[in-house]
């Protein structure tokens, strides 16, 4: 006995949707998605008529559906905004070339510019060069911190307003869990904005379109539209401490299909007394981007890879900014502290 | 590595092959007998010593519990639950240092209805804890938690809080206290002892009825603790206790803050896993066993020889997904083997949130069950809001497909029916939509007045029938004031209280 969609009533159903049990048809889903993301832009406000908007695109399954949404709603809604592709290498061979390639037929599908930044020229070094000299331990943070700014620099490169990035609702909900796991109280408080409402040189404000949509659903639309995207798991990214919040969002998922959305709502429902200290937003004192110290985290994870010393950004060292900036050489103490551990 | 503020200490650790002659960390005299954390070690006298200080520092340093306030202890039978007994009885004996100051009562709450136990084996575990009680000369009270069928509207209400005393007044209070030699005030009265007769069978099938009719074992779980809740406040006001000392432990509040987040309740962290919890308004809800680990408290039942009883609950023996509760309570057991510092950041992170419910807020505003504050103010761009709109747009029909339909209308004057199974479906889909449409409106109008996780957890019950007469009385009470609001809503001049 076909079921029919619960939307027209008409079609059979081909789908049932993760986020709300629903059985849709094919179009109904796809116009419940789109209407959907797009009546997150509209109430969160995210874009102005006539804004240059750069999309951040990795060639997974997150920014290829972000960018034929965007591309999609521009036309039908006539948002007036002008989109660019914005992708970032870090060097990882086997992995990013792949999916560069991805972006790169994205740009001809869609017809829309593309600029592709490098760790190799922005810092002059690649992740497996960084791989090489951390380990397999904390090398998330180095790619995560030298992302972030490479996309700052590509976007005022492009010279566009805004940024919007793929994260999806298990994006937001893991970095919910992870922060608490972690006791990062500053963090959780900002993890859950839709928007950076960060201003200044230096900085552009970037946004997330898909923060209600869940991954299996991102998943669905691709998959229905027959979008192709490239969809392996980066290969040094097993011993992240993030798999674990992942795999507790999954089985929780699976318990309750809702807990997702649940997640997110707590996050945005988190209040934190007074008087905790928060860190307060400044400059790097050495490269001018946003900082909360003297020195921003990139220059310090920067400074310790050219002088051989990898753990300087990982665990506290604020009380070494002081010397990196002036350029005086490290005590021997200092410096054993900071070598990378011999298995 | 897993906390942010890590510091990393200048040479590798030197770990000191476990050997049998250690000295206790503390004193240096002793030899060790216990490890509490890697380089944490304890004779068995400084171990009494910091557990015990322990439980006097939390109290003091709180300065909630005014000398001479009735506290009642809510014992299950568990091991935290009973180390907070003997921790108290320990406080207050005439030779301990700096004793306590309250007037302590005992009560348990009989889920064996719920749970599904026989009548038989509810007896014996209630026989049990009767001789474990009469040991401390404490009054207590045991309760069938059938008792929530029969419990007045006023239990979800907030009663106004006796005036508040500000910290300051504590000490205050304290040296008044002891200058009327108030010593002689505390010692131990008749012990009284309230059990309640054998509970009535068709009660415990209404109970049964009840657990039942939530479909997931995590609305079961919930309805329960809300239940529990409720039964507390109840016996506190009845008997005149101002305070209720909870047994939850560090460990199981970990577990509680990840299973609130996951529940959707971010609005009420702080009071579900905070020091005191003031939602009641009159009685407060206080934990002073939050700073200990479930470890610490195994030792020193052990070593101490502290009587508990173990007693099953809803989720013993289910496997690891059966439940959101369950599911995290194997997570966080998991990351802490691997991550021995997890359960004290999760620790820290719940002392450094607030509480947004202010007492000043009319019972109105808070949810039904929970009496927290509610956090459904559906805002522009909010997770509530968007939870909304999927759910409208799963149902209504899109303008394309409306269009096509109005288009295939007007070409054939007789509505040509799709072919007959598809027609059935539409019949048996009307006829459970009539059937939902009976139950709907009811269940509607109680999900307005909840919280969203209280919505979450009644969206899973088949039907809201079965629910306490008290719940059901108070939510059609508070809706018909919600009415009267509206109507007089253009001549009432502030927002403030417009009394209970």
């Amino acid at each position: 006995m076909p079921v029919l969609c619960s939307s027209c009533a008409e079609k059979r159903a081909v789908l049932k949707r993760p986020k709300t049990g629903h059985s849709l048809c094919k179009d109904c889903f796809f116009w419940a998605f789109e209407e959907e993301v797009h009546q997150t832009i509209v109430a969160a406000k995210l874009f102005r008529h006539g804004e240059t908007v750069g999309i951040a695109a990795s060639g997974g399954k997150d920014s290829t559906v972000l960018a034929h949404v965007m591309k999609l709603l521009n036309e039908r809604y006539d948002y007036g905004l002008e989109l660019m592709l914005l992708s970032v290498d870090e060097g990882i061979t086997g992995y990013r070339d792949d999916s560069l390639e991805t972006v790169k037929r994205n740009q001809q599908q869609y017809e829309l510019p593309l600029k592709i930044v490098s760790y190799e020229e922005l810092y002059g070094w690649t992740m497996d060069a960084i791989v090489k000299q951390v380990g397999l331990k904390n090398n998330c943070t180095f790619c995560g911190v030298f992302r972030r700014q490479a996309l700052d620099r590509g976007a005022i490169m492009l010279k566009v307003d805004k940024i919007c990035t793929g994260h999806n609702a298990d994006d937001v909900a893991e970095t919910v869990l992870m922060n608490v796991l972690r006791g990062d109280i500053a963090r959780l408080r900002r993890c859950t904005a839709i928007s950076t409402s960060s201003e200044g040189d230096g900085v552009v404000p970037r946004c997330k379109p898909l923060k209600y949509a869940y991954e299996k659903e991102i998943v669905l639309y691709a998959y229905f539209k027959k979008l192709d995207y490239f969809s392996t798991e980066c290969i040094y990214s097993p011993n992240a401490y993030r798999g674990y919040a992942r795999t507790f969002l999954k089985d929780l998922e699976s318990v309750r299909p809702s807990s997702i959305i649940d997640v997110i709502h707590s996050g945005e429902n988190l209040s934190v007394r007074d008087g905790v200290k928060m860190p307060v937003q400044g400059t790097c004192n050495r490269c001018g981007y946003i900082s909360s110290q003297a020195l921003c985290k990139s220059c310090v994870l920067l400074e310790g890879l050219n002088r051989g010393l990898p753990k300087l950004g990982i665990g506290k060292h604020h009380r070494l900014h002081g010397k990196i900036l002036s350029q005086q050489p490290l005590t021997e103490k200092e410096q054993r502290k900071l070598k990378p551990v011999d298995f | 590595m897993c906390q942010v503020d890590e510091d990393y200490h200048d040479q590798l650790e030197h770990v000191d092959a476990p050997s049998v002659s250690k000295k206790c960390g503390k004193c240096k005299e002793a030899t060790a007998a216990v490890v509490i954390r890697a380089g944490d070690t304890y004779c068995r006298d400084c171990f009494k010593e910091y557990f015990v200080h322990k439980f006097r520092a939390m109290l003091g340093k709180n300065r909630i519990i005014f000398p001479g306030e009735k506290v009642l202890l809510a014992v299950s039978g568990g091991p935290s639950s009973c180390s907070m007994l003997s921790q108290v009885q320990e406080g207050l004996s005439q030779n301990a240092h700096k004793k306590l100051r309250f007037l302590p009562g005992i009560i348990y709450i009989d889920e064996g209805g719920a749970v599904g136990q026989s009548v038989e084996e509810r007896r014996r575990t209630v026989a049990e804890l009767q001789a474990l009680f009469r040991a401390t000369g404490f009054p207590f009270h045991i309760v069938p938690l059938e008792q929530v069928l029969d419990l007045p509207g006023s239990v979800v209400t907030v009663a106004p809080s006796p005036s508040e005393q500000p910290a300051s007044a504590y000490k205050a209070a304290v040296d008044h206290f002891i200058q009327s030699d108030g010593g002689s005030r505390l010692t131990p009265q008749n012990q009284q002892e309230t059990s309640h007769p054998d509970v009535q069978e068709s009660h415990t099938q209404s109970l049964q009825q009840l657990i039942a009719s939530a479909k997931t074992l995590t609305a079961r779980e919930d309805l329960l603790s809300t239940l529990r809740h409720h039964v507390l406040v109840y016996t506190a006001r009845t008997e005149g206790y101002s305070k209720v000392m909870l047994g939850d432990n560090c460990t199981r509040l970990a577990v509680k803050l990840l299973t609130s987040i996951s529940l959707g309740r971010g609005a009420q962290l702080a009071q579900d896993t905070g020091f005191s919890d003031s939602r009641y308004g009159d009685i407060i809800l206080v934990r002073p066993m939050r700073d200990y680990s479930a470890k610490e408290i195994a030792y020193y039942n052990r070593m101490f020889t502290v009587p508990s009883v173990f007693i099953p609950g809803l989720d013993t023996m289910t496997t690891d997904k059966a439940s959101i509760q369950r599911l995290t309570e194997s997570f966080v057991t998991k990351l802490q083997a691997g991550f021995p510092s997890t359960v004290s950041t999760i620790y820290r992170t719940s002392e450094k949130l607030q509480t947004v419910c202010r007492s000043s807020s009319t019972a109105d505003l808070r949810c039904l069950l929970c009496m927290c504050a509610l956090d459904t103010a559906v805002e522009d761009a909010s997770a509530f809001k968007a939870t909304q709109i999927s759910e409208q747009l799963s149902q209504t029909k899109s303008p394309e497909t409306q269009r096509q339909i109005q288009g295939t209308l007007q070409q054939s004057p007789s509505r040509l029916l799709p072919p007959d199974s598809a027609e059935e479906e539409r019949i048996v889909g009307e006829q459970q939509a009539a059937e939902a449409a009976v139950h709907l409106p009811k269940m509607t109008s109680l999900k307005s007045l909840m919280c969203y996780s209280c919505q979450l957890t009644i969206k899973d019950m088949t039907s809201v029938e079965h629910l306490p007469q008290y719940i059901l009385s108070e939510a059609q009470r508070r809706q018909r004031r919600s009415q009267m609001r509206e109507e007089i809503s253009e001549f009432l001049l502030d927002e403030g209280d417009g009394g209970d």
